[in-house]
């Protein structure tokens, strides 16, 4: 009935409807679930707009969702240029946010905003560059395994943290009557906000910027993208594979890093096991969803943030279960991911009976030769058509 | 095909804009009440406990009030929080109860930003002079009954004990059980396992797996899951629930320290509805009715039952004093709190050591 071939090239209106085409359906498949478990699926929809996108307050929280899904998406991107699959964006956000929190720690409250924001944020580059440069250097040197590798490094980051959290640098103030948790980070260092919003949110759009440059414009961009279509092309051109893919990984773990540390400066304030709130693993999603370019990357972190932020107002306004409302993210995002595959290749409708006719027709012209059935001297020469034929008939009886 | 996409997409949105315009806001005079829970309403454990308790208020006050939950938002997720209070102050609640310790923080932020709302938030110690409160409950008087059943139900006088942190809240209610335990069987020990999460189903799981394999035959925990109690279950040996009472394991269960929360959350809720709120310090009891000891089982010895009853006149009426008074021993021996006096507030809050009879580390 149908048969799938790849497209050429996608415009970029098609590109946009097919994407509008999956978010719809999954806001289809999600209010058909709603009204399953009994709810106002129109209302619950409504509520999940209006709760991302409908009031001040509800922009702003999802603002602050966007921005560190955002950054991280970008950092990841780079990585997914060169096809190093990069997994570990939880891992390096969390050791961002820890390199930050040490130099809020290590810092006397006397040490100026300018200096120790800066240095903070410097901090969280150099940890999240850190903890991809563990598994960089394995996949470059040993050709190990990245994906596994990145994924596993998260887990260690996290019971890191626990550890700094419940021991290493645990406050002991008594007036914490011994509970756990880390101190907040020096009321100098927090990140002031702008109209409700922390002022890092200029931190993916100036990086946005810079990336799509980068990518696009540079030649350090371009060696990146040549690594990522095939190694030995790049190393044919003469290109310093090993250099490259270890500039790419660096920029792509500093990048998200510095997620880690803008969110503790700005949002968190202090450094718990849940700094990211999987922001890791959703940035993924995003980078792919943006087809790793960097503007549609701001663009998808922001309704994927809605997604988020607007799940809940659901939750609230309609009493539909937290799960449920996961349910319902999960859709949306699988929909328009899936609309992908119909931006990559299209279904043709093959017309089956037409087809069978025509070679139907062809072989039997073929077999009915009389040259080829009578003359028996040349019987063993065409003995390789004449079983074509038997076969023919075998399969018209199957038929 | 494109264009019957686009058609396709037109209407879709004309009709998502036909339902944004249809919805508006209404009934403002009922008192809109958030609750953030830390796992599901349903949880089998310390949110449903919770989420009974508000039920309770609920069928108190009826329309008076209306509930906003917000269910599963991990406590250590400090913009999941603060974003969740937001929601709940912009759908307009007044009165909003933050149930998990890592709340705090936030909700003291939140106090503060929203001077018109007031907060509750349980199990922590932070509190202002305006609108936020600190509430819990003194749970150890249950665990201290439970420490009994368990003390003489054991046949090798190995008790095991499934904690989430090692945070005082959590070794407070450990050190009450072994005391109850060893106020009726000076030969038991409470093995101690930490799971390093308030609910982890699976670590809960393999926590009292491992106790079992140690030889515990009672086990009890603080978890907010069932799961260590589904494995003593399977492992057809004894065991002590927490915050609701259990039906799933009707081989194993002996009874639970539960909490009642509806007593607090009605009482919390009356006051705002009255104009009378005043910030407090929340810390009921046995006496007051937020802590109990759920009915004994079918299991639990006549011995057992009589033990309890002897105990539970002073336990309820003098609540934790009771529970810690002296002399009591640390794990090294020293006499930590001496004969004639009582643990005061501030050192029960800010436990830090075992009792002795408690097999198991803390932190330094």
């Amino acid at each position: 009935m149908f048969r799938i071939t790849k497209r050429d090239k996608s415009s970029i209106s098609d590109s946009l409807i097919f994407r509008s085409f999956g978010f719809a359906v999954g806001i289809i498949l999600s209010m058909l679930l709603i009204l399953l478990l009994g709810y106002n699926p129109i209302a619950s929809i409504a509520a999940l707009f209006d709760g991302a996108f409908g009031s001040l307050g509800g922009l702003r929280n999802t603002i602050k969702f966007a921005i560190p899904l955002a950054t991280t998406a970008l950092g990841l991107s780079i990585a997914f240029r060169m096809k190093f699959w990069n997994i570990g964006g939880e891992g390096q956000l969390l050791m961002g946010g820890t390199a930050a929190m040490f130099v809020s720690l290590i810092a006397g409250p006397n040490i100026p905003g300018w200096i120790l924001i800066p240095s903070m944020l410097i901090a969280g580059i150099i940890g999240g560059a850190f903890w991809a440069l563990i598994p960089g250097i394995f996949r470059i040197q040993l050709r190990t395994n990245e994906t596994l590798f990145t994924l596993m490094m998260n887990y260690v980051a996290l019971y890191l943290v626990k550890y700094l959290y419940h021991d290493l640098w645990r406050d002991r103030d008594p007036a914490k009557f011994n509970f756990p948790g880390i101190k907040m980070i020096q009321q100098q260092a927090v990140l002031p906000n702008v109209f409700g919003i922390s002022v890092g949110i200029i931190v993916p759009l100036i990086l946005a910027f810079l990336v799509y440059i980068l990518i696009k414009r540079t030649k350090p961009g371009y060696e990146i993208r040549v690594v990522g279509e095939s190694e030995p092309t790049a190393n044919y051109a003469g290109m310093n594979v090993k250099r490259i893919m270890l500039g790419g990984v660096l920029l792509s773990g500093g990048i998200i890093g510095l997620a880690g540390a803008v969110k503790l400066a700005g949002e968190t304030m202090t450094l718990t096991d849940n700094l990211t709130g999987g922001a890791g693993f959703t940035a993924i999603v995003i980078a792919w969803l943006a087809n790793l370019s960097a503007p549609f990357i701001l663009v998808v972190s922001f309704l994927v943030a809605g997604l988020e932020q607007g799940a809940q107002t659901m939750q609230l306004r309609l009493g539909v279960p937290a799960a449920v409302a996961d349910i319902v993210k999960g859709l949306i995002l699988m929909s328009f991911l899936g609309s992908e595959f119909f931006l990559r290749y299209r279904l043709v409708m093959t017309s089956v009976i037409g087809k069978n006719k025509r070679l139907h027709s062809q072989m039997k012209n073929h077999c009915d030769d009389p040259n080829v059935s009578d003359v028996s001297a040349t019987r063993s020469a065409e003995s390789d058509l004449t079983d074509d034929c038997a076969v023919r008939d075998e399969k018209a009886e199957v038929r | 095909m494109k264009k019957v996409l686009s058609i396709f997409l037109a209407i879709l949105m004309i009709a998502g804009m036909a339902a944004m315009a249809g919805c508006g806001e209404k009934k403002d005079d009922v008192l809109k009440v958030g609750v953030i829970y830390i796992s599901p309403e349903d949880d089998g454990g310390y949110s449903q406990a919770h989420a009974e308790g508000i039920a309770a208020a609920v069928a108190k006050y009826g329309d008076k009030i209306e509930i906003k939950p917000v269910a599963n938002i991990d406590d250590a997720d400090v913009t999941a929080t603060n974003n969740a209070i937001d929601n709940l102050v912009n759908e307009g609640c007044k009165l909003i109860f933050t149930t998990s310790y890592g709340y705090m923080d936030p909700t003291v932020a939140a106090a503060a930003k929203y001077p018109n709302v007031k907060f509750c938030h349980c199990s922590g110690y932070e509190m202002n002079d305006t609108n936020m409160d600190a509430y819990f409950g003194q749970i150890e008087t249950a665990r201290y009954l439970s420490g009994i059943v368990a003390g003489l139900m054991t046949k090798n006088n190995k008790l095991g004990y499934v904690a989430a942190f090692p945070i005082p809240e959590v070794i407070r209610g450990i050190n009450a059980y072994t005391l109850g335990a060893l106020s009726v069987n000076p030969d038991v020990t409470v093995q101690v396992v930490w799971t390093n999460t308030w609910f982890g189903p699976n670590e809960e799981k393999a926590a009292a797996e491992a106790l079992l394999a140690n030889d515990v035959d009672v086990m009890a925990q603080h978890q907010d899951s069932p799961n260590a109690i589904e494995a003593a279950e399977a492992a057809g040996k004894y065991a002590i629930g927490y915050d609701l009472t259990y039906a799933g394991a009707p081989n194993a269960y002996l009874t639970a320290p539960l909490w009642d929360w509806g007593v607090y959350y009605s009482y919390k809720i009356g006051q705002v509805l009255d104009g009378q709120w005043k910030v407090e310090n929340y810390w009921g009891g046995m006496k007051e009715g937020v802590a109990k000891l759920d009915n004994l089982s079918s299991l639990v010895s006549d011995e057992a039952k009589a033990a309890v009853e002897a105990a539970k006149p002073s336990v309820t009426e003098q609540g934790n004093a009771f529970v810690f008074a002296g002399p009591i021993y640390d794990q090294a021996g020293d006499l930590r709190v001496s004969e004639g006096t009582s643990m005061t507030y501030e050192e029960q809050m800010s436990m830090d050591w075992f009792v002795k009879g408690v097999i198991g580390e803390l932190p330094s």
